[in-house]
């Protein structure tokens, strides 16, 4: 899409500008949630053996980046993911969804990465694909630090908007409904610009039989952080792991048609009633 | 390592800071050394004088320029720290315009983060933070290897807010070497009735188990009898059943109630990081497996389709 002084949209058109549109998407490949997670006890880092898959907050973003490439009429979504072992089995689904190619960053020297290496090396990813616009969810299900989009935007130096409910694109403008404490704001920012997206901004697709077979032969772009010219490195280190103290479970009972008495009688011992 | 001066991000809630920050100060306070806060909000002498009586000395405020946070609040903070005005710890709460502004902060300052903490300590010359996570389930302390200012956030309700100094804060502007781009051209507020979730002391929380957007109304209708705030599970949030406002849990609001009641919510890690803090609980579930009732001081096995409206029946007819 356009850049430079072609700012709204018919002198964009009339600057000879293409209706390309192309967004990279940040995807984390995370162990299932369903299975409980578990801390290595040497390195107290969070287990990531076993196959990985797709966060499922990164698939609206996913589904958000192919319905506005959709809308330019042109354009392709580029995923970008750093995960252990070159694993690609999240991406394979993002890719069915209908993404059209992934770089994947994966080094062992990674392993225990802190936010700000993180977001260095997805930056460094993303900016060989020179994107109009960077798309991530809020935070992710497995680490959920919260703090990559604005990081990544920091490292490009792009302007940013977090916690979309909304996302439109107007020439190069991307208008924004950011959720907030009291309700939500209107925002606009140039592109190229990172935007966070909450869950349920759309509902993402099911990959189709077709999907699935063709992402096979997409291609998946295999880096390492040396590659990027990244020395990897961490500023934080956990010093203690402990099990917190439990909470006691109380009274359980099943409910014989009389089970709200009991309600009635911890709401008034409570002095609620 | 001590912590002599932090630096607490100010949230403007409406011509007053939010609760979040008066449980910041109040801990910063409590570390023993300078206090000082960054405020990019309204009302900037009323947040002076509120701010001095939690023991915050200097107020610094910063002009966004009518854009996002992020930008203009860490180039405001990289700027003094550049001059030569260098605190030990910044914190911030676990919010919108806190992850922005943390998020920026970290890359201008080229410094690691470590967020969603619920406690700070001075501890062998090093800085610790302690997070809780599996839903709370384990409690994980780190510290920073790298120099100061270290940067921090925390969820809210860590913290219980405790006025503190009887000064008012001296106001300064901070110069914004960098203006933010992303700008807010509209604002909208969802109305409420009726208490403020994160500070009722009830709540009735509804979750996917109801079976049905208008099935919410019981939830309404029970909280209301009860003179609690309403509220929800992600499920229905994302359903869009309720909004997002009304969302408990770690993407949601942290509540600590005296009495929460769960009503048909399965009691996912997610959830309970908002309401595991709460006095007390009660579970209505038809599953007895459900994990919620293994923190719920009164489980009921049973329907929310009959309990709730003979609760609802029985309250009405006292
Ligand atoms: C990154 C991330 C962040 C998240 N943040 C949050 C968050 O902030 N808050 C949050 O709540 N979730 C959050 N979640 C989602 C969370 O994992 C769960 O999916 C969600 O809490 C489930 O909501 P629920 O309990 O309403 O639905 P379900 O898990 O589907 O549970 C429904 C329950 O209702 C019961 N039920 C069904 N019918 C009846 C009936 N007739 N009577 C009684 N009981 C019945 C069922 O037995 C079941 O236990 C997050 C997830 C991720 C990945
Ligand atoms: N390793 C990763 N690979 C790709 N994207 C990531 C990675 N880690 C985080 N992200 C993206 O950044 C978002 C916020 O992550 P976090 O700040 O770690 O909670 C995630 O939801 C993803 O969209």
């Amino acid at each position: 899409m356009g850049r430079g002084s072609c700012s709204d949209l018919v002198l964009w058109r009339i600057c000879g500008h293409d209706y390309a549109m192309n967004v990279v998407v940040c995807v984390k490949q995370i162990p299932d949630p369903a299975i409980p997670g578990q801390l290595d006890p040497q390195t107290n880092f969070l287990k990531r053996e076993g196959k990985l898959i797709l966060d499922d907050s990164d698939a609206y973003g996913v589904e958000m980046a192919l319905q506005l490439v959709d809308a330019a009429g042109g354009g392709e979504v580029t995923l970008v993911s750093m995960a252990p072992n070159n694993e690609a089995s999240g991406l394979r689904t993002a890719l069915a969804m209908g993404a059209a190619k992934a770089v994947l960053v994966s080094d062992p020297a990674l392993a225990g990465a802190d936010a700000l290496t993180t977001a260095k090396v997805l930056a460094g990813a993303i900016d060989r694909v020179k994107p109009d616009l960077v798309l991530t969810a809020t935070e992710a299900t497995d680490g959920y630090t919260g703090t990559l989009p604005e990081q990544i935007a920091g490292l490009l130096n792009f302007p940013s908007i977090t916690f979309a409910k909304k996302i439109e694109i107007s020439g190069t403008t991307v208008k924004v409904d950011r959720q907030t404490e009291a309700g939500y704001d209107e925002v606009e920012a140039p592109m190229p610009a990172v935007v966070s997206v909450t869950a349920g901004v759309v509902e993402p697709r099911y990959p189709s039989f077709k999907g699935i077979m063709a992402a096979k032969s997409k291609p998946v772009d295999e880096l390492t952080a040396a590659d990027l010219g990244i020395t990897p490195g961490t500023g934080q280190q956990i010093v203690s792991v402990i099990a917190a103290e439990a909470r006691q479970a109380g009274e359980i009972i099943e409910d014989d048609g009389e089970g709200y008495l009991k309600i009635i009688e911890f709401l008034e011992q409570q002095k609620v009633l | 390592m001590s912590l002599d001066k932090i630096w607490v991000f100010a949230e403007d809630a409406g011509d007053k800071v939010s609760t979040g920050t008066l449980e910041l100060v109040t801990k910063a306070r409590s570390l023993g050394g300078v206090v000082e806060a960054f405020y990019a909000g309204t009302n900037a002498s009323a947040v002076a004088a509120e701010l001095g009586n939690f023991g915050v000395s200097k107020l610094y405020t910063v002009d966004a320029g009518g854009s996002l946070l992020g930008v203009p609040v860490a180039s405001a903070m990289a700027g003094q720290i550049e001059g030569g005005n260098k605190p030990d710890a910044i914190m911030f709460a676990t919010s919108y315009d806190g992850r922005d502004v943390l998020g920026r902060l970290s890359v201008k300052l080229d410094r690691s983060v470590l967020t969603n903490n619920i406690d700070i300590s001075v501890d062998g010359g090093q800085v610790k933070v302690d997070e809780a996570i599996f839903g709370g389930a384990t409690l994980v302390t780190s510290t920073f290897t790298g120099d100061a200012p270290h940067l921090v956030s925390f969820r809210p309700k860590s913290f219980t807010a405790e006025a503190g100094g009887s000064t008012t804060a001296e106001v300064i502007a901070a110069s914004v070497s960098e203006a933010g781009q992303a700008k807010i051209v509209a604002r909208h507020v969802e109305e409420r009735e009726g208490p403020v979730l994160d500070e009722a002391a009830l709540v009735v929380s509804g979750g996917r188990g109801l079976g049905d957007a208008d099935k919410y109304s019981m939830i309404e209708d029970l909280a209301k009898l009860l003179n609690g705030a309403p509220g929800a599970s992600r499920a229905i949030v994302d359903a869009g059943w309720v909004p997002y406002s009304y969302q408990v849990g770690q993407t949601g609001k942290v509540v600590k109630p005296d009495i929460y009641i769960a009503a048909g919510i399965s009691g996912a890690t997610q959830h309970m990081v908002g309401m595991k803090g709460s006095k007390t609980i009660i579970a209505i579930n038809k599953d007895a497996e459900a994990p919620i009732f293994s923190i719920a001081d009164l489980g009921i096995v049973g329907d929310v389709h009959k309990v709730l409206p003979q609760l609802i029946d029985a309250i009405k007819g006292r």
